[in-house]
C-alpha cells in the first residue's frame, strides 16, 4: 500500500470516526464506507491541506454525470490514491 | 440587519474579491421580536445569529469572487466563539477572509468587531455550487447590487 493511500485513509478514520482497519484499498468511500457529502466535504479539505493540492473534484462528478467515468475510478481507495499522487506529480 | 429577512449585514465597507476579503457593516436592530424572548429583560444579540451574519459576510465575497455565477452555501462552522454580549442598537464591523479556496467549497475565517474589539470569532465553511436556479440567480444579484457589490 502507498504512503498515499495510509495517509488518506487515516484522514477518512479520522475525520469520518471509521475504523482505520475497515478502510483498504478495495473500499469504496461512498458505498463501503458510507462517506456523506459533507464529511466527503472534511475529506477533500484535511487532503487539499495535506499535499497542497486542489482535488478536482466538481470536475470528476461532471465526469462521473456525464457518464464518461464511473464512481469507481475516483472513489474507490486505491483509485483515489493514485489520482491524489498524480495531481503531487503535476504539481511538481 | 433586517432580522424578519434573515438579512444580518446592511452592506459592505471594503472587499477585494480576488484576494479574499471583506468588510460588512451590521447594526442590530433596536426592536425585534427575537429580544422577548432572549432575553426577557435582558436582550441579547443570539449567538447563533451572529455566526449567520460572519456566514453572510462570507458569502458576498465568495458570491463576487466566483463571478456572480455560484453561490456559497453554508456547510459548517468550527471553533465558533461569542466573546462578549452583542445587544439592540450595537454597530458591528464584520470581517471575513478567504484562507483556503478548494473544488466546490470555500473556507473562511471570520470575525465580528463592536468598538474595536472582537465579540465573535469562527472558522466556516461553504459548499460552493451553481445557481440552483435562475430565479435565485437574478434575486440574489438584484439583492447585492443594493449591497454596495461594484461588479454586480
Amino acid at each position: 500500500m502507498s504512503d498515499t493511500f495510509d495517509a488518506i485513509a487515516d484522514i477518512i478514520a479520522e475525520t469520518c470516526n471509521i475504523e482505520r482497519e475497515t478502510i483498504t484499498p478495495e473500499s469504496h468511500a461512498i458505498d463501503d464506507l458510507g462517506i456523506d457529502s459533507l464529511d466527503f466535504l472534511d475529506v477533500t479539505f484535511a487532503i487539499d491541506k495535506k499535499f497542497g493540492i486542489k482535488m478536482p473534484v466538481e470536475a470528476w462528478m461532471k465526469e462521473v454525470n456525464e457518464g464518461r467515468a464511473a464512481t469507481e475510478d475516483y472513489f474507490v481507495m486505491g483509485n483515489l490514491a493514485a489520482k491524489i499522487d498524480e495531481l503531487r506529480a503535476a504539481k511538481g | 440587519m433586517r432580522l424578519e429577512y434573515f438579512q444580518l449585514v446592511d452592506g459592505i465597507e471594503t472587499m477585494d474579491a480576488e484576494k479574499g476579503t471583506i468588510v460588512c457593516r451590521a447594526t442590530v436592530p433596536t426592536e425585534s421580536t427575537i429580544f422577548e424572548g432572549h432575553f426577557p429583560g435582558h436582550p441579547l444579540m443570539p449567538g447563533v445569529l451572529l455566526l449567520e451574519c460572519m456566514a453572510q459576510t462570507g458569502g458576498h465575497m465568495i458570491l463576487a469572487r466566483n463571478g456572480y455565477e455560484k453561490m456559497a452555501f453554508l456547510a459548517q462552522a468550527d471553533r465558533a466563539k461569542f466573546r462578549g454580549f452583542v445587544v439592540p442598537g450595537d454597530s458591528l464591523e464584520v470581517h471575513s477572509e478567504l484562507t483556503h479556496e478548494g473544488s466546490g467549497y470555500a473556507v473562511c475565517k471570520a470575525r465580528i468587531l463592536k468598538d474595536g474589539k472582537a465579540v465573535a470569532d469562527a472558522e466556516i465553511r461553504y459548499r460552493v455550487v451553481p445557481f440552483p436556479s435562475p430565479e435565485l440567480r437574478d434575486k440574489m444579484l438584484a439583492f447585492v447590487r443594493t449591497m454596495g457589490h461594484p461588479q454586480a
